[in-house]
């Protein structure tokens, strides 16, 4: 609903306003900017260097921000732009129906995705952005529209215009990156960021499982991140095994690993679980730092690239009789190869798995976690086995981290402790959060926009972290339960 | 005669170290109606959780079909052909109505869904109209006809109910009461529990009143409607 009545707009309440905060900042900010410590005397310099590192100065700027903004809200405009953003009590889940599938239902993302890309490309064609970044980005968006698609999918027989666009997408986003490579534009920095981005993507669909779905909070995720990425690398070392093995092996070693730490905490909720599964993710990482004969400890340990049927990507092969991969087909010697096929695996990897859990989701499995997040006594009275729910919820959600693991230690050729550590727990829990717990869509661009954006703002050096925060801020305020809402794909397909 | 569909035999539950079922004996024929009254904190949602083995009875047997179901799994029981309706409804809120009400069918598959959901939307005719409305923004009384229709969907030869008026308004009471003998006459056996005793004994062929988690009284709805003791504690001595 909107205001249809224009109510005047009540400038003496956003001067007040813009007073408080003026006033809060230069408390905040003034001592420290503008006290200076001599030795043991301390001294105030009002006006001490440039205004706008000067307290007063920054308290001016909030002051007058905070004016506008109180003032811009109460226009009509402003209004607008709240309601539609504000949409606090909005939560829960919708399910979705018949007319998701519709021609203009499904045109909507397409049209949003072809015009970003467009805008993209007349920002690099006039030479306002980079082109290389706007390559990339275009790469980004393809990738979402197809994850949307990849999420809308019905079952078999039922027709859809995604059944068309999907594969569609998909050759699309196999094959841009291999002509925008030979094109110059998709150089190794840029597909390596991508390769950490679906990397993320993957790190925060897994998690979403066991969060989102299942409403089971793990702070020690990065645990099954470690068991792919070392599993690779020390299997490699030991065994001998390469990164094809590793690929099918880790999710089944990363996913004992969820039903080993799953068993003990089966009866654990919230802030206690929360504390367990911190607590795994420290001895999984203190393990690996310090059991030095096996896992190198902090020196950590190298891990193969990978090989296209034995054809290897190095400049020259290691095993014997082996041809690297630039030797058999007759061309050049390029690093590029090697992150262009993990990104490409990676990317048919990151799409299967959008398939495959929107299709758990449709499923009794699927139904059961989210129930199960919901009411555990009337999970009990159906007959649902809270214990093999959890279990799978944790399982799965540790599998995919085990994947994400590998296609790290490949893409680094190199894993050591520091990469395992607790804020990165924290940064996949972020990218859950933000994207609204429970929604694939969501999860998918927030990994995106999380990974990426600081290397989309790296000219703005040493600024991005604060505006990192900053954005983080902003969208909680906006969207306090996540980007996407929740929607899950419709139970029991069958008419009625 | 045959074995009763549901018999409890000198059942004791604790809580940790406080009993809260003593010696606990009833049974559930067949077909019948059968009614637990007993004021707050009596232990009767604590039997109807014995049931389900959640928690377990420490002393005594439960059967099912002359099955002992005593150390079953409580997932187990439910495909057994027992349904709950627990205390307080427990639906699942961020779910749809319809999504509720398919969750029913998990104790025994989706064999049967279209022709059951039709079913439901007939004997409960509010939730066809909010099908695909979430189940938290139900009123109170909706919430309890769709926590009775989701455990219908198991086909279940016997529900459990526990205080499905609890909270409720009187005209809503008289609408669950009335869905009750319906869902009877179809020819599931139903096993109430109550603290409105007006209602549940009037409904019910049979009727146990419980103290202090011992069964005090049991006799034909009629003949505890009309002792004195039952009048004097649970119906306002009218
Ligand atoms: N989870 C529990 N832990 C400890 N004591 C409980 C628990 N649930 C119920 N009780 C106790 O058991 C007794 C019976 O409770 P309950 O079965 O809920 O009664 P009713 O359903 O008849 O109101 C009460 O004294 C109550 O305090
Ligand atoms: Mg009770």
């Amino acid at each position: 609903m909107r205001a249809k009545v224009h109510e005047p707009i009540d400038f003496g309440h956003a001067l007040r306003d813009a007073l408080v905060t003026g006033v809060l900042t230069l408390l905040v900010l003034g001592p420290v900017t503008n006290l200076v410590l001599d030795g043991y005397a301390i001294t105030a310099e009002l006006l001490r260097g440039p205004l706008i590192v000067n307290g007063i100065g920054l308290a001016l700027v909030v002051a007058l921000g905070r004016f506008v903004v109180a003032v811009g809200v109460q226009t009509p405009a402003g209004r607008d732009l709240l309601t539609r953003f504000g949409q606090k009590g909005a939560h829960g889940v919708t399910v979705e129906t018949a007319a998701d599938n519709d021609w203009h239902r499904v045109l909507r993302p397409l049209v949003i995705g072809g015009a970003l890309s467009l805008l993209l490309l007349v920002l690099s064609r006039f030479g306002l952005m980079d082109v290389q970044r706007a390559a990339a980005l275009v790469l980004i968006v393809l990738f979402v529209v197809l994850g949307q698609g990849l999420g809308s999918l019905r079952r078999r027989g039922q027709s859809s215009p995604w059944r068309i666009l999907v594969p569609l997408l998909f050759v699309a986003g196999l094959v841009l990156p291999l002509l925008f490579n030979a094109w110059g534009l998709f150089p190794k920095t840029w597909i390596g960021n991508l390769i950490l981005a679906l990397i993320y993507v993957l790190l925060g669909l897994g998690l979403n499982i066991v969060v989102g779905l299942a409403g089971l909070l793990d702070l020690g995720f990065v645990a099954f991140y470690a068991v792919g990425a070392y599993f690779l690398a020390l299997g490699a070392q030991y065994f001998g095994i390469g990164f094809w093995t590793a690929l099918l092996c880790a999710p089944i070693l990363a996913a004992c690993c969820g039903a080993v730490l799953g068993f003990p905490v089966l009866r654990m909720h919230g802030d206690y679980l929360a504390i367990v599964t911190l607590g795994f993710g420290e001895i999984i990482r203190l393990i690996l730092n310090n059991w030095l004969e096996v896992t190198g400890g902090p020196n950590g340990a190298p891990a193969p690239g990978p090989s296209l049927f034995g054809l290897e990507f190095g400049r020259v092969a290691r095993g014997e009789g082996n041809t690297p991969f630039h030797e058999f087909f007759g061309l050049e010697y390029s690093a590029d190869y090697k992150f262009l096929f993990i990104y490409l695996v990676l990317f048919v990897v990151v799409a299967a798995m959008i398939r495959f859990i929107t299709r758990l989701r449709a499923m009794p499995m699927g139904r059961a976690w989210e129930a199960l997040r919901e009411d555990e006594i009337a999970c009990r009275s159906l007959g649902i086995n809270h214990v093999v729910v959890k279990l799978t919820a944790f399982m799965m959600g540790a599998m995919t981290g085990g994947i994400a693991g590998v296609f790290f230690a490949t893409y680094q050729g190199f894993v050591n402790p520091t990469s395992f550590n607790f804020f990165e727990s924290v940064l996949i829990l972020a990218i859950v959060v933000l994207g609204g717990m429970g929604s694939t869509l969501g999860v998918i661009i927030a990994a995106l926009v999380l990974t990426l954006l600081p290397e989309v703002l790296r000219d703005f050096a040493d600024y991005r972290v604060l505006l990192f925060g900053a954005l983080m801020v902003l969208m909680m305020i906006w969207r306090p339960r996540g980007l996407i809402r929740p929607k899950r794909p419709a139970f029991a397909p069958k008419g009625a | 005669m045959t074995a009763p569909l549901l018999e409890v035999r000198g059942v004791d539950t604790y809580y940790g170290p406080v009993q809260a079922l003593r010696q606990v004996s009833l049974h559930v024929d067949r077909g019948e109606i059968v009614t637990l009254i007993g004021a707050n904190g009596a232990g009767k949602t604590t039997l109807l959780m014995t049931v389900f083995g959640s928690p377990r009875a420490t002393v005594g047997e439960v059967y099912y079909r002359g099955e002992d179901i005593t150390r079953v799994p409580t997932h187990q029981i439910a495909t057994r052909g027992i349904a709950q309706v627990p205390e307080g409804r427990h639906i699942f809120p961020a779910m749809t109505v319809e999504e509720n009400i398919v969750m029913g069918t998990i104790p025994i598959g989706q064999a049967h869904l279209d022709a059951d959901r039709q079913a439901m939307f007939e004997l409960f005719p509010r939730l066809k109209e909010r099908r695909n409305q979430r189940a938290g923004t139900l009123s109170g009384g909706e919430q309890q006809m769709l926590a009775i229709a989701r455990a219908l969907m198991g086909r279940p030869e016997l529900i459990l109910l526990d205080e499905p008026s609890l909270g409720l308004a009187p005209l809503i009471v008289k609408r669950i009461f009335e869905v009750l003998k319906e869902v009877a006459q179809s020819g599931k056996t139903i096993f109430l529990v109550e603290q409105n005793a007006n209602h549940a004994l009037r409904l019910a062929d049979r009727g146990y009143v419980m103290v202090n988690g011992e069964i005090r009284l049991e006799g034909s709805g009629a003949e505890l409607l009309s002792n004195p003791e039952v009048r004097e504690a649970y119906l306002g001595g009218h």
